[in-house]
Order: structure tokens, then C-alpha cells, then sequence
């Protein structure tokens, strides 16, 4: 496989954007995406979009060729890539699989979900179908229920707490604040936090990221035609792994351990030779607080047991031992489920090229992104650097 | 929406009235639901059908405050997930018990119960919940 490179991308603000149509947010990331590459429509080879759940959101399935339509690019091949909230995250490994294989040499991938046209029940039910819709949504089990089930057992096995879990919300919203498409730009306290009101115990409402309109983009070309092409600020795709595991929680060897992290993260560290070390920052797929503190101990950043004691010492804040989320995750930055795994990298990009003003790792020079589908049956780890010249 | 399909509900009444399962006899382990292929031998797995033991215990639990579309008028209601006694896990909601009972290591039975009737004209699905006992 031929080395592949990220030479442009575009986020949309993540927000409720009820003034704001689903092809109106795909059409403003897409092209915001060519135009930072320099390119035009005429360059792009192919589409891939991740997206969760448009049919449940906004009646509307077919989004590869919507894509292809609303970006003027038809009639180029585009493809929709569905993994619950890891569809951006997958979506860009095949996006990446198609450049690497030389199918194609410039492809755009993005990320979509527009969840603000329904009620809150109603999108409690689309996120539900991330799980295992016959055994745990049909039992009314949530999405926080899920996610509250492996906190409460982390608790037990480790003696994490609630505290700790609400420390990754307060040190996500601290990073929101310098990124200014962050949906949460608010700081907050643990007593905001533990204040909040359970929405399954153990997890409360600042525990839970939010529902979120918003796009992503990306456009991959192979490193050496970037090259050729005289980009100087090319982001390279060094490490790219996806695993899967049990739909159901019930199926899972642990359930204080995500298998299918600990699976991806293995492949992509040893696809690139680093170690957890090596790694300077990471976005991961903090859905919850407590998945923040699952994905810092299975990337192998910290022990198993120990991501909350970790947090509490500040070992994850901006700059501090391990930069986990500068973005803000999706707990203040917003999870528009079908983008998060596409803005993950962007703001990957931007911290490697050190455009991250407000929120920059100092002398970044590699990255992660992590990102998760449903309650762990899906997971997409990438490995970032920026190339050199 | 699916859960409330006529042949979805009726194809599950033994899986939810009698916690049918199945057994690899091959390796020995129980399924609930049942598994169409063993996921530890695969095409050499031997699968036969079980019913499930009607006693566990909860290995961890959470009150749903929020619930998704058809429960809001549960709440707050138990989630478990609860280890059967011979070692096969089910979900579950836990139900008929006092709050400071419903923990981590509790002993638990099957019940039946009515489970959704989400759709005002279409069936309602009933199924298994559990209690603790003790």
C-alpha cells in the first residue's frame, strides 16, 4: 500500500442549527474542504460520507449520491459509510483504503448527521439502533444506560468515581473554549457537573455529550502526489486500524475494557513502530465521561484502572502529561454522531500544522483520533503526522 | 418502529417467555439469546437448544432517569446486566424490588411482565424482567 495524506479540510460550526438543512451543512464542509486544498470539483476521484442515522433523523437514506449532488460532483462514485458514530471514522479508513490501493488519487471524505429535527425521545431511539436493538433497546436500556452499565462497573472494579468522571467534562469544556466551532465555548465545575441530575446514575447530564447538527470534510491524495503537487502542509496518514466487537454489552469479554480499542490501537501502533508514548495528543470518543476514561487506559496512555485517578491529577489536561481532547471532545465540542469521527481529524490536522490557536499542543508532532460506534462494537483508530519535507 | 412488528414479537416467545437460549456442546457454552453459529468453534460448534436458568446475579446496574421513547412513563426504572447461573449474561430491567436492595452481587429471579406496547395499535410484547430475592 502507497502512503496517503490529508491536503485540505472543513468543518461546519457544531451547533443546533436549526436555520440550517442537512445539504446546506454538507455542501458548506465539502467545499470548505476543496478550497482549503486548492483544488476544484474536477480534482476529486471519488466520495465517501459517513453518516449514522439520516433515515431516523431526517426521513432521508441515499446520502453518498446527495453528496455527490449537493457538492456539484456528480457523477463521481460516493458511497455512504454507516458504523453508528464511528460512520466518520470508518468512512475515512475506506476513503483511505481507496487512495492507499491506487484505485483513486485524490478522494473527499466527510461526516454528516443532522439530529436537532427530533424530538429528544425520538433521537434517544435513532442513537439506541447503535445497540443491540432486540436485547437492550427493546428493555428500554438508553444509550447513557449502556455507557452507565461500564461506569458502574468500572467503579466497582476500580474504585473510579463519579468526581473523576466529571472531571474529563470539565477539562473538555475548558478546551471547547479556545475552539471556535465548539458547540459548549463554557466553562464548567465539577459541582456543575455533580449537580446536573442523573440520566442513568451513575452518569448525569454534563457526563453525556450533547445532540449536534453539524459536517466535516477531509481530502485525501497519495503523499507523493501531494507532493508532486507542492503541498508543504500535508498531514499523513501513518496508522489506520478498525476492529469489531459484540453488538450487545451482554457479548463483551469485559466490560470495563473496550476489546475493540485495545484491537485497533494494537494494529495502528504497530503499523506506525510508535508506542502509546510516542503519541503527543489524542481525540478520543468521549460519548460519555466514562468512555473518556475507558479509551486513555485501552490506547494505553495510562494503566487499566487507573484513566480516573490519571484525570483527576490532571495528567490529560492541555499540555499536561498526555493532551487528551484539545478540541474539546464531543462532550463540549458536540457529537453530530455521523461527523465526529471526521472532525476528530481536522482537529488533528490543525494541531500538526499548529493552527490550533487557543487550544494548541505545543510541538505536536503526532496525533490520534479514536472513535467509537455504539457501545464499542465498532472502533477506528488513526495515526497522524505531519510530513515531512 | 420494529420492536413493535407483529413477527418479530411472535418469533420471540420462547426467547422472552422461557429464556430460550441455546449450548455449543462442543465447548460448552450457553447462549442467550440463541446464536445461529458458536462464535468460539464456528463451523465445529454443535449447537442445541436450552433454556436458560432462571436465577443470577446482578454484575452491574443503573437508574434510567431519561428513558427513550415508550419507557418515559417507567421512570426512574433498573437496568441490570445479570450473570445466569450458568454463566450465560442477559440484560435486563430489574423490577418489584426495594432500591437499596438492587446492587452489585444481589441475587436475582426471573419474572414475567409486560414489557412495550409502544404502538397504540399494534401488539403488546411482554418478556422476562427480574427481581431481587432475598
Amino acid at each position: 500500500m502507497r502512503s496517503v495524506s490529508i491536503i485540505g479540510y472543513g468543518i461546519t460550526q457544531f451547533a443546533e442549527h436549526w436555520e440550517k438543512s442537512f445539504r446546506e451543512l454538507i455542501a458548506e464542509a465539502g467545499t470548505m474542504a476543496v478550497q482549503n486544498a486548492g483544488l476544484t470539483g474536477k480534482d476529486i476521484q471519488a466520495i465517501y460520507g459517513g453518516c449514522m442515522a439520516s433515515g431516523r433523523f431526517i426521513g432521508q437514506e441515499h446520502i453518498g449520491a446527495l453528496i455527490a449532488d449537493q457538492l456539484g460532483l456528480n457523477p463521481i462514485p460516493a458511497t455512504r459509510v454507516e458504523a453508528a458514530c464511528a460512520s466518520g471514522g470508518v468512512a475515512l479508513r475506506n476513503a483511505f483504503l481507496a487512495v492507499a490501493s491506487e484505485a483513486y488519487d485524490i478522494v473527499a471524505v466527510g461526516g454528516i448527521e443532522k439530529m436537532t429535527e427530533i424530538s429528544v425521545s425520538e433521537a434517544a431511539i435513532a442513537l439506541g439502533g447503535a445497540g443491540d436493538q432486540e436485547t437492550e433497546l427493546f428493555h428500554g436500556a438508553s444509550f447513557p444506560a449502556l455507557y452507565a452499565l461500564m461506569a458502574r462497573r468500572h467503579m466497582h472494579e476500580f474504585g473510579t468515581t463519579e468526581e473523576q468522571m466529571a472531571m474529563c467534562a470539565v477539562k473538555n469544556h475548558k478546551n471547547a473554549v479556545g475552539n471556535p466551532t465548539a458547540q459548549f465555548r463554557k466553562e464548567i465545575t465539577v459541582e456543575d457537573v455533580m449537580q446536573s441530575g442523573y440520566v442513568a446514575s451513575p452518569l448525569k447530564l454534563l457526563d453525556c455529550s450533547p445532540i449536534t447538527d453539524g459536517a466535516a470534510a477531509l481530502i485525501l491524495c497519495s503523499t507523493e502526489k501531494a507532493k508532486k503537487m507542492g503541498f508543504s502542509n500535508a498531514i499523513e496518514i501513518i496508522g489506520s486500524a478498525q476492529a469489531s466487537d459484540s453488538l450487545a454489552l451482554t457479548g463483551r469479554k469485559s466490560l470495563t475494557e473496550m476489546t475493540a480499542t485495545k484491537v485497533a490501537a494494537r494494529d495502528a501502533y504497530a503499523q506506525t513502530g510508535l508506542k502509546p508514548s510516542d503519541i503527543d495528543f489524542a481525540e478520543v470518543h468521549d460519548c460519555f465521561t466514562i468512555a473518556e476514561i475507558l479509551a486513555i487506559e485501552d490506547l494505553g496512555f495510562f494503566k487499566k484502572g487507573e484513566g480516573g485517578k490519571a484525570t483527576e491529577q490532571g495528567k490529560t489536561a492541555l499540555n499536561a502529561e498526555k493532551t487528551i481532547n484539545p478540541s474539546g471532545g464531543l462532550k463540549a465540542k458536540g457529537h453530530a454522531v455521523g461527523a465526529t469521527g471526521i472532525a476528530q481529524v481536522v482537529e488533528a490536522c490543525m494541531q500538526l500544522q499548529g493552527k490550533a490557536e487557543g487550544r494548541q499542543v505545543k510541538g505536536a508532532k503526532i496525533g490520534l483520533t479514536h472513535n467509537v460506534g455504539g457501545s464499542g462494537a465498532t472502533c477506528a483508530v488513526h495515526i497522524f503526522r505531519r510530513v515531512q519535507q | 418502529m420494529s420492536n413493535g412488528a407483529l413477527p418479530l414479537i411472535w418469533r420471540k416467545f420462547p426467547e422472552r417467555y422461557l429464556l430460550r437460549g441455546n449450548k455449543c456442546t462442543n465447548c460448552g457454552t450457553a447462549f442467550f439469546p440463541a446464536r445461529k453459529v458458536c462464535p468460539n468453534c464456528r463451523r465445529k460448534g454443535k449447537l442445541v437448544e436450552e433454556d436458560m436458568p432462571k436465577e443470577g446475579e446482578i454484575i452491574t446496574f443503573t437508574e434510567v432517569f431519561t428513558a427513550p421513547a415508550g419507557f418515559e412513563i417507567e421512570t426512574p426504572y433498573f437496568i441490570a446486566i445479570i450473570k445466569l447461573t450458568n454463566g450465560a449474561k442477559i440484560l435486563s430491567q430489574i423490577v418489584d424490588s426495594a432500591r437499596e436492595k438492587v446492587k452489585i452481587g444481589a441475587k436475582v429471579q426471573k419474572v414475567f411482565r409486560k414489557i412495550s406496547d409502544i404502538d397504540p395499535e399494534g401488539p403488546i410484547a411482554y418478556g422476562y424482567k427480574f427481581k431481587v430475592v432475598g
